[in-house]
């Protein structure tokens, strides 16, 4: 019993003194009131509990980074103890905080929460980054040791600095779903599962829904996005592929976030990733909300969609005006638009030299061929 | 635990201050330096009365002026004690160098001699 509690824990004291005291309580209330049908279980779950509440007390530094051994316990281990989330769900946010602190390197961050939230051993989340375990396993031990010697705190962080640093969390959320997003491991579903317990520890703010209804939405039309290895646009892709059980469940996440007053630039995206999957998108409400998205982030990037929706609702010669002051010249995605609504226009020799300059800056082979069959169609 | 505030200036940036504006900054420095969290700390003389030395081959070298020419230029320190990072930043944060273009660094003093490893990966 010791030594599981030991690899639960990684701390030998506190594995002795949690297991001595559940002995104690078991002595004093087994004659009282009978011995429990197994026993054994029952000591191991009393003094995990123990432990838990040992931890919480020893309130100093040393106990807090423990907290890191503590979520490395497999779900296994959780599941023994009678209710775990009303047991462990403070630490589990605190930890969060803890992990994706902005004195931490952002890769260090995805790393530490990874690692301490996400269940993935070491050697997973090396080869999701396509480092060696032996790089991965330093890069973890040099963030917990920044963590000690700089003391981060282990709490979730007052009023007014809470929005920035929930900021910083969702990044690492969105960060890991992207890298899953290119095709790596199983990382999105990571992401979405960390989104998922951030939600129900965070119930009233509106950009933690909002992010887990993007990834929901976004997740749900994995399957139709490549077809034969080639990108399939939105437009093409075979919606009986998608998971509509998802798509709806991302919407209500998405409704909850308005009812809660979001207006930040994850329910705008959600709202985005909703509505440009209607088989008749709106484009006017799509071009408000990224309208929208551009006064939040002042993205050129985003500018650029907007640019395509404003052109989508009937508009391609103002859609073409805001793409010429964007200033993205290494930007394929930037040519082909300027390709798209040049031939729109009708303008079909220019629309021919944009997608050749997009070609010179393209990173995919399938988006290669799907440039050149651009070309061959004008 | 104690954490020392670099107060890093942009050259000039204190300079260029209308003399009321430049009391107005100054002033702010009182009420920061009468933190209880405050246990030490000095504001340096500006950086052309610097004198750099260099041993070299047990030859001691003395050259004029900082030991290399920086966008930023050191210009005082503060030793507090918090609770934790998050309280030391935000100390760090109410430093007016920190928003004229300089920056302030925090670090962590060693303590009982133990000082954080630099291995790298």
């Amino acid at each position: 019993m010791l030594a599981s509690l030991v690899g639960f824990l990684g701390d030998l004291d506190l594995a002795e003194e949690a297991t001595a005291d559940a002995f104690a309580t078991a002595a004093e209330r087994w004659p009282r009131d009978g011995t429990p049908p197994n026993p054994g279980g029952w000591l191991t779950t009393t003094a995990k509990r123990r432990a838990i509440d040992l931890i919480r007390r020893r309130r100093t530094l040393a106990a807090k980074t423990q907290q890191l051994e503590v979520a490395e316990a497999s779900e296994d281990d959780m599941d023994e103890i009678e209710n775990p989330s009303s047991v462990i769900a403070d630490e589990r946010l605190e930890l969060m905080f803890m992990c994706c602190h902005p004195s931490l390197a952002t890769e260090a961050q995805v790393a530490l929460t990874l690692r301490a939230l996400g269940g993935l051993s070491t050697e997973e989340i090396a080869r999701a980054f396509l480092v060696s375990e032996e790089t991965m396993k330093r890069r973890l031990s040099r963030a917990k040791a920044k963590i000690t010697a700089t003391r981060i705190p282990f709490a979730v962080p007052p009023d007014h600095l809470l929005p920035d640093r929930l900021a910083a969390v969702l990044a690492v959320i969105y960060l890991i779903y992207n890298e899953g997003y290119r095709g790596r491991l199983d990382l999105a579903a990571e992401a979405i599962r960390l989104a998922r317990m951030l939600s129900a520890l965070m119930p009233d703010e509106p950009e933690v829904h909002g992010l887990l209804a993007l990834m929901l939405i976004q997740h749900a039309r994995r399957a139709a996005r490549f077809e034969d290895g080639e990108l399939v646009l939105l437009a093409d892709q075979d919606r009986s592929r998608w998971d509509a059980e998802q798509i709806a469940g991302g919407r209500r996440l998405l409704d909850r976030a308005i009812a809660l007053r979001g207006r930040g630039p994850y329910v705008v995206q959600a709202a985005i990733a909703s509505a440009q999957i209607e088989p008749d998108p709106d484009w006017d409400e799509l071009a408000g909300l990224y309208a929208r998205l551009v006064e939040l982030t002042g993205s050129d990037v985003v500018k650029l969609n907007y640019a395509v929706a404003i052109a989508e609702a009937g508009a391609p010669q103002r859609a073409l005006e805001i793409v010429d002051a964007l200033n993205l010249p290494g930007y394929s995605y930037l040519h082909s638009t300027r390709g798209e609504l040049l031939a729109r226009l009708g303008r079909l020799e220019e629309a021919r030299a944009a997608f050749s300059a997009a070609l010179e800056h393209v990173a995919s082979a399938s988006e290669r061929r799907f440039l050149e069959r651009r070309i061959g169609e004008l | 635990m104690q954490y020392a505030i670099l107060i890093y200036d942009k050259p000039g940036s204190y300079e260029a201050l209308a003399p009321e504006e430049f009391e107005r900054v100054m002033a702010e420095y009182g009420p920061i330096t009468e933190d209880p969290a405050v246990r030490g700390g000095a504001q340096l003389q500006p950086v052309h009365t610097a004198t750099t030395v260099r041993v070299s081959n047990g030859e001691t070298l003395t050259t004029d002026g900082p030991f290399e020419a920086t966008k930023e230029v050191f210009g005082g320190y503060y030793v507090i004690d918090v609770e934790n990072l998050d309280q030391a930043l935000e100390f760090a944060a109410r430093i007016p160098s920190a928003r004229m273009g300089g920056s302030v660094e925090v670090r962590p003093i060693v303590e009982r001699g133990t000082v954080e490893s630099r291995s790298e990966g």
